[in-house]
């Protein structure tokens, strides 16, 4: 509904946006592409040339490949999972008429503000470190072995420290959508004898749909490219077991030094990514209208 | 001056055909109002006039201009939209003054005009308080007060009483009577009300489906509407429009009696009172006549009929007389 | 929920509240503990809370060690020049996709939500070598950029979402009073949608401040900010765990801070608009 001259000014308006992100996505992935059927060795500069789909032979064969695409997959899933149910059960709590509302707010939004690189850092150091951590003098105080988290639960350890980071944000959309609830509505579902449960299966959780699709869709972009908490914890290890996608694009490519393979890595991560967004967006896509 | 004139404007969305072909010529100094039921297309004829949407094809002309690709700002119009649109950041003397202030008048021009324009509107107590803290009827006033200052060759009002209560439609209906009587420019008003079309426009254009059914002075509508859409959708209540024998008996396809055009006492139709509804001034009531079906009668005073009573009825004033595909006979 | 309940359910929910938000915000507290105790008292065992020795002394080795006004500084200008530049380029865009709204701006949308799907590491070496090429590695103009690119996507979503909110008729209105384009958007649009575009920059100054990769990636010291800093007091091996605290306290303090004075903008852009 406007007039020709108007959605001539709206391309022109929108167009910088989709050249900018265009050329900042097309460029590098273009190279990335290309380097991706290259020979390109930091340690061997003078060894150069085309090597077909070798880089990515190497990939789908190296057992540390399944290990990472599984480990990538569990951190967006686990992490989803805990924020998601966590953030609801708190999102409840905090709707209730509670004392020193602005204050809990204040505290429970903390961990948004924490830098990645800080926050696994204080979770490795200050909280899992097996000697000076505080879980283990909790462990001590009860007399037990202290638990070597980044050692023998490394992907939990990594999931936990990452769910936190976001389960503020997960809570505060819940929060912002329970407000938006007439309690008229759950008022006459109780006045219809529904029971508590059922008033949170048939009315709240309905209601979510859309925070929850929210969360799922903004989470998901940012944790595919977790990379930071796995770089100050556990380096992908101890071996390969907390190895994700990104994290063995980045061996390849700084620790190994070996371009075109990182490449290759990189090109199936942002397939990989596509695949994700396409279910996300096909799924879940049409509750963000209205 | 503000005459505008439509030729063969026609409008589509896609594949759907809003306009498909209107004519119409507005003289200057005129009050016409459009209207017709919702979705006949008289909100999109009023954004075409406005530049606000393109034509399809056509001729838009405004004092003899073709205006037809004129962005809104270089037709010299002002517009009064439905929920007011007013700035909400802005006081009731800015936002007056916006269309002032993009035009580049000086300040001084800018305050003159504003004052005036809220001295005529009884706005002069609310200049410096903001939208959100006015009334309904006081938001209408600075619509029209962000109008008026730009002294537009013609007003278009899109609906402006919708978003009022009763009481204070009455009154701001007769506000813009006034205005139009003081100022004498051109108004253009689409409502969906007929009563606001009866009482305000010097020419009513009835619209259904996109097309003009009828153009004219509210009382030419009411006494010789062109078709039965028109019978139909000027007064109230309804007009009766009867088929059948009771039709062929008058040489017509269907006839049309309006309500107060019915006598209660004796006559030839004889039914049973349905619903009966006594305001003092009038009495309206169904009656459910065999043959003919449901009746409204309108009768001036009180009326002493119940439901449920049985009364004759006999047709008072013109029966109006439409053919088989609805036009006048 | 208006209704009122009784004291004694009360006094549960907001204890079974406020033990909640505080185990969620313990490690932060912690962590601010720890950077005022000495190295002995940060590795206690068992830890020390009351009886621990107190100091500054960490802050101004973490201070005197490093240049920490610079990394300061220099987080500054990226992560308020990325945003501001980035509204500048949304703000427009949003405009047109808010208000003149055509059959494929929901797919141009989520395009534009799906780049920031692409892993970072991946085109990492590409990146590095174009900001070498074009000589804007290790730049502060360079991260601006970066950065800006990075959240252009939500910027944009962010605002588009806000915008929806104002009535078209304004804008219309607007039009009709003879405003330009240009003065559309600066006299009337965007005083409309200040609270928005106040959450929209404030959450993306913190997601600027908190970028950690890119930072890292292209920066060595010019243009270093505070995540590179902290980033150099990581892996302290045990006995510097006072000063770790010290120097990852002072690289959170300044955004934490901004955002306990703005809580209500910050709690709305939190949500990234995507829910009222």
């Amino acid at each position: 509904m406007s007039t020709q001259s108007t959605r001539m000014a709206a391309r022109f308006m929108v167009a910088p946006s989709v050249i900018v992100l265009f050329i900042w996505m097309i460029v590098p992935l273009a190279m990335t592409a290309y380097f991706s059927f290259r020979l390109y060795r930091l340690l061997s500069p003078d060894r150069t040339g085309w090597v077909g789909f070798n880089n990515y032979v190497w990939f789908f064969n190296s057992p540390d490949f399944w290990l990472a695409l599984t480990n990538t997959l569990l951190l967006v899933g686990g992490v989803l999972v805990i924020t998601v149910v966590l953030g609801i059960l708190i999102a409840l709590l905090l709707d209730q008429p509670v004392k020193g509302q602005g204050v809990l707010r204040i505290l429970v939004i903390a961990p948004f503000f924490v830098m990645p690189p800080v926050a696994a850092s204080i979770w490795e150091n200050l909280f899992m470190h097996p000697q000076n951590g505080l879980f283990a003098a909790i462990a001590r105080g009860f007399g037990a072995q202290p638990i070597l988290f980044l050692e023998n639960y490394p992907m939990p350890s990594v999931i936990g420290i990452v769910a936190w980071e976001w389960l503020p944000f997960a809570t505060l959309i819940f929060v912002t959508a329970l407000q938006s609830l007439s309690s008229e509505q759950l008022e006459a579902a109780e006045m219809d004898g529904a029971s508590a449960f059922n008033r949170f299966r048939y009315i709240i959780l309905p209601h979510l749909t859309r925070a929850i699709t929210v969360v799922i869709l903004i989470q998901t972009i940012f944790l595919l490219g977790i990379f930071g908490e796995i770089f100050t914890t556990t380096q992908g290890g101890p071996g390969s077991a907390s190895t994700t996608l990104p994290y063995m694009i980045f061996k390849q490519a700084i620790v190994a030094k070996d371009i075109g393979r990182a490449a290759a890595g990189g090109i199936i991560a942002v397939i990989l990514a596509n695949i994700v967004a396409y279910f996300l967006m096909r799924g879940i896509g049409r509750h963000l209208d209205a | 001056m503000g005459k505008i004139q439509l030729r063969q404007v026609r409008k589509s969305f896609g594949d759907v055909h809003v306009i498909p072909g209107i004519d119409l010529d507005i003289e200057d100094g005129e009050f016409v109002v459009f209207v017709g039921p919702s979705g006949c297309g008289k909100s999109t004829l009023l954004r075409l006039i406005a530049g606000l949407e393109d034509t399809t094809s056509g001729v838009i002309e405004i004092d003899g201009n073709d205006a037809t690709h004129l962005p809104p700002a270089k037709r010299g119009l002002a517009m009064v939209f439905q929920s007011y649109a007013l700035y909400p950041h802005m006081t009731v003397r800015k936002n007056i003054a916006f269309p002032l202030k993009m035009a580049g008048m000086s300040p001084e021009e800018q305050e003159k005009r504003v004052e005036r324009a809220a001295k005529v509107l009884n706005l002069t107590n609310y200049l410096d308080r903001r939208p959100g803290q006015l009334s309904g009827g006081q938001r209408q006033r600075v619509a029209i007060g962000r109008a008026i200052v730009r002294e537009p060759a013609a007003f278009l009002f899109d609906e402006p009483l919708s978003n009022l209560d009763a009481a204070l439609r009455v009154g701001m209906r007769q506000e813009i009577s006034e205005l139009h009587q003081s100022l004498k420019t051109t108004m253009i008003y689409v409502t969906h009300d007929q009563v606001e079309a009866m009482t305000m426009a010097d020419k009513i254009v009835v619209l259904n489906a996109g097309n003009i059914e009828q153009v004219g002075s509210p009382l030419t509508l009411y006494h010789t509407p062109k078709n039965i859409f028109v019978a139909g959708f000027i007064g109230s209540p309804r007009m009766n429009l009867i088929e059948g024998p009771e039709a062929a008996k008058h040489n017509a396809h269907t006839i049309g009696i309006r309500p107060e055009h019915i006598g209660v006492g004796d006559g030839p139709w004889e039914g049973v009172v349905g619903l009966s509804e006594h305001l003092g001034s009038d009495s309206f009531i169904k009656v459910d006549v065999p043959g003919l079906g449901v009746i409204n009668v309108r009768a001036a005073g009180e009326l002493n009929v119940h439901h449920g009573d049985r009364i004759k009825l006999a047709p008072t004033g013109k029966i109006h007389r439409f053919d088989d595909k609805g036009l006048a006979l | 929920m208006a209704r009122a309940a009784s004291p004694r359910k009360q006094l549960i929910t907001t204890l079974a509240a406020w033990s909640v938000a505080l185990i969620i915000f313990f490690p932060v507290l912690w962590m601010i503990l720890t950077s005022f105790k000495t190295e002995a008292s940060a590795v206690a065992s068992p830890p020390e809370l009351l009886g621990a020795d107190w100091t500054l002394d960490n802050y101004a080795e973490v201070w005197s060690r490093s240049d920490y006004p610079r990394f300061f500084w220099n987080s500054v200008v990226i992560s308020v020049g990325s945003t501001l530049l980035g509204l500048a380029i949304a703000i427009p865009a949003a405009w047109s996709m808010a208000f003149v709204p055509g059959k494929r701006t929901k797919d141009l949308l989520m395009w534009m939500l799906s780049t920031k799907m692409m892993p970072a590491v991946a085109v990492m070496i590409p990146i590095y070598l174009l900001f070498q090429w074009l000589g804007i590695f290790d730049t502060r103009i360079g991260l601006i950029l970066a950065l800006m690119l990075m959240n252009l996507p939500i910027i944009i979503w962010m605002l588009y979402t806000y915008f929806k909110e104002i009535p078209g008729e304004i804008l219309e209105a607007a039009r009709m009073d003879g405003a330009s384009l240009w003065n559309e958007i600066v006299y009337v649009l965007t005083p409309m949608a200040i609270p928005g575009i106040a959450s929209t920059m404030l959450l993306n100054v913190i997601l600027a401040w908190n970028e950690a990769f890119w930072t890292i990636t292209l920066t060595t010291t010019k243009a270093a900010p505070l995540s590179a800093f902290i980033a150099s007091f990581s892996a302290p091996q045990g006995l510097f765990y006072a000063k770790l605290s010290a120097a990852s306290a002072m690289a959170i303090l300044p955004i934490l801070i901004l955002g306990w004075f703005s809580q209500k903008q910050l709690v709305r852009g939190l949500t990234f608009g995507a829910v009222k």
